[in-house]
């Protein structure tokens, strides 16, 4: 149904190796965390003009963790993703009912600086889009237009410490000057990575970010997801559920604008708690 | 005939069809070249560029103050014409798919086709009638004018063919709503926005009508903006239509370098403006 590459049989977790790989921080019980919550999402309706594509979402974002939405295409799991950094501010007809919360503020309040709220909650998105220019100036953007660094020295330590977070290093550190577009895809994506984590982001959002590229490419950003969380909060959407079993702490399975199921991935994908969620693991309908 | 070589025949005869045509249209374009090549090149020589004209009869006549006053006039439109052009584009684009922007389009579209006479007689109500004289800045303006619609619509144009991720890209980082048009839109457009900059001067380069009304003509060289100017255009004009010979000669050599000129223009455009970057 979803892939129709063929993906090595060591990349599907077995039960087993979900239930025993992650030590995770979440309450198995409640999917809660012992920290504070990173980000609160409290009743949100979405509306596209008159259509409602979020109905009273509520949930919550641990810290440090990887939480990732799930779901067929079409059930509202991008839109909600872009709520969190009001990306859909640009969409014009669109309109939010309900709070959503960053370390407990409310982004949509009157008056929030949605310039720096961009800058701690970044985003990569499913295509990649490198700007046109090189390798070096597209991680070094933020932080030329945030005024984040003082010193060429220090912007090129930036930028160098970026592709390293973003694994990439080793492949670009002899062409940083050449055009970014002259990368693979794998590469591309990885590098608009690096870009989002220059700004030294709280959360990073992901958007299927590796839906256009191949196997070899998926594990790398996969790999690299599970380290990040280290050091940020992340949120990705997938429409590729063997990745969500493979990368995420928490899981929200969504199905045409609602939130049908709020679990530790662990928990999902061995006993989910309500049968649409089984019937969509399983892969009865998609 | 079968169906299949009756397509065939069909493919082809339209494929030479518009083959013709379109060698038709160069050939067009490489005769009048070839055509102003041959009846100019005699005139030319180092003298013609560099010296003002002399009275009939008087050899070492020269055309250097018309260069010179195309160059100033063209730089006076290209001040009024392009910032106004490129940033009103820039809004459309950006800002415009609303009612007002709807209108917007409309009227400059209408502007852009107005005829280039009514452009200069309405100047010459507004600016040379109150003065009192004809004066280069005038010429600028109404130049200006006809400049101003060309390149908003070609801007706006260049710029709605920017892909819309490079957009979301620059706001997810964390960039405002403007330095993301200028620094990254506009960036990315640039090359196709000088383009369109470029021909928009290389087509009021090329205009007398406008120039009649307001800058009209000068024998000597002068770079006083309150005053007539000369241009090319105009010295192409006034000399053709005079009973002398050797005027004759010099409307063709001056409509010889006048063409060059544009066309350096356009070849020097599109070297500095090349994308160093190729889409992947």
């Amino acid at each position: 149904m979803h892939s129709s590459v063929s993906v090595p049989s060591s990349a599907v977790p077995s039960v087993g190796e979900i239930q025993t790989r992650r030590k995770s921080e979440l309450d198995p019980a409640t999917a809660q965390s012992a920290a504070p919550n990173k980000m609160k999402i409290e009743n949100v309706n979405f509306y596209y003009g008159k259509t409602r594509a979020l109905k009273d979402i509520t949930l919550s974002i641990p810290p440090n963790q990887v939480t990732a939405f799930i779901g067929p295409s079409g059930c509202g799991k991008s839109t909600l993703l872009r709520t969190l950094n009001r990306m859909n501010d640009v969409i014009p007809g669109t309109r939010i009912e309900g709070r959503v919360e960053l370390d407990g503020e409310d982004i949509y309040a009157p008056g929030t600086d949605v310039v720096s709220l961009r800058r701690r909650a970044g985003m990569v998105f499913q295509k990649s889009n490198p700007f046109p220019r090189s390798i070096f100036d597209n991680v070094a953007y933020g932080l030329r237009i945030n005024n984040l660094t003082h010193s060429r020295g220090e912007l090129a330590e930036r930028v160098e410490s970026s592709l390293r977070a973003a694994a990439i290093w080793d492949e670009v550190k002899d062409r940083l000057k050449e055009s970014a577009y002259g990368l693979s895809g794998g590469q591309q994506q990885r590098l608009c990575i690096a870009r989002a984590l220059a700004v030294e982001p709280e959360v990073v959002l992901m958007d299927e970010p590796c839906s256009a590229l191949d196997p070899i490419a998926t594990q790398k950003i996969e790999e690299l997801i599970v380290e990040l969380k280290a050091r940020y909060t992340i949120i990705i959407v997938t429409h590729n559920m063997q990745q969500a079993a493979r990368v995420s702490d928490l899981t929200a399975f969504f199905w045409l604008g609602e939130m049908i199921e709020l679990n530790t991935t662990e928990k999902m994908f061995t006993k989910p708690d309500k049968p649409m969620t089984e019937d969509y693991i399983t892969g009865r309908f998609g | 005939m079968s169906n299949l070589a009756r397509r065939k025949l069909i493919n082809n005869s339209m494929t030479v069809l518009t083959g013709l045509c379109a060698l038709f249209a160069v050939a067009s374009l490489f005769l009048i070249l070839g055509y102003i090549f041959w009846g100019g090149v005699r005139g030319l020589s180092f003298g013609f560029l560099v010296n003002s004209p002399k009275p009939i009869g008087e050899p070492g006549s020269g055309i250097a103050n018309a260069i010179v006053g195309t160059i100033i006039l063209i730089t006076l439109g290209s001040v009024i014409g392009m910032p106004v052009g490129i940033l009103g584009g820039i809004y459309l684009s950006e800002f415009g798919s609303n009612k007002f922007g709807l209108l917007l389009r409309f009227l400059i579209d209408t502007l852009t086709g107005t005829p280039s006479i009514i452009v200069g007689v309405f100047v010459w109500t507004v600016m040379v009638h109150p003065m009192g004289h004809f004066s280069a800045l005038s010429g600028g303006v109404a130049l200006g004018i006809m400049m101003m619609p060309i390149v908003a619509r070609t801007t706006e144009e260049m710029i709605r063919l920017v892909p819309h991720s490079l957009r979301e890209a620059g706001l997810a980082l964390g960039a405002p709503r403007w330095r993301v048009t200028l620094g990254v839109v506009l960036r990315t457009a640039a090359s196709g926005v000088a383009t369109g900059a470029m021909l928009a001067v290389a087509r009021i380069a090329g205009e007398t009508a406008p120039l009649l009304f307001t800058a009209l003509g000068l024998n000597y060289l002068s770079t006083n903006l309150l005053q007539p100017m000369a241009s090319l255009t105009f010295q192409i004009y006034y000399y053709a239509q005079s009973p002398y010979e050797e005027w004759h000669d010099m409307a063709w050599a001056a409509t010889l370098v006048l063409v060059t000129m544009i066309l350096a223009l356009n070849i020097a455009v599109k070297i500095l403006t090349r994308n160093r970057h190729q889409q992947a």
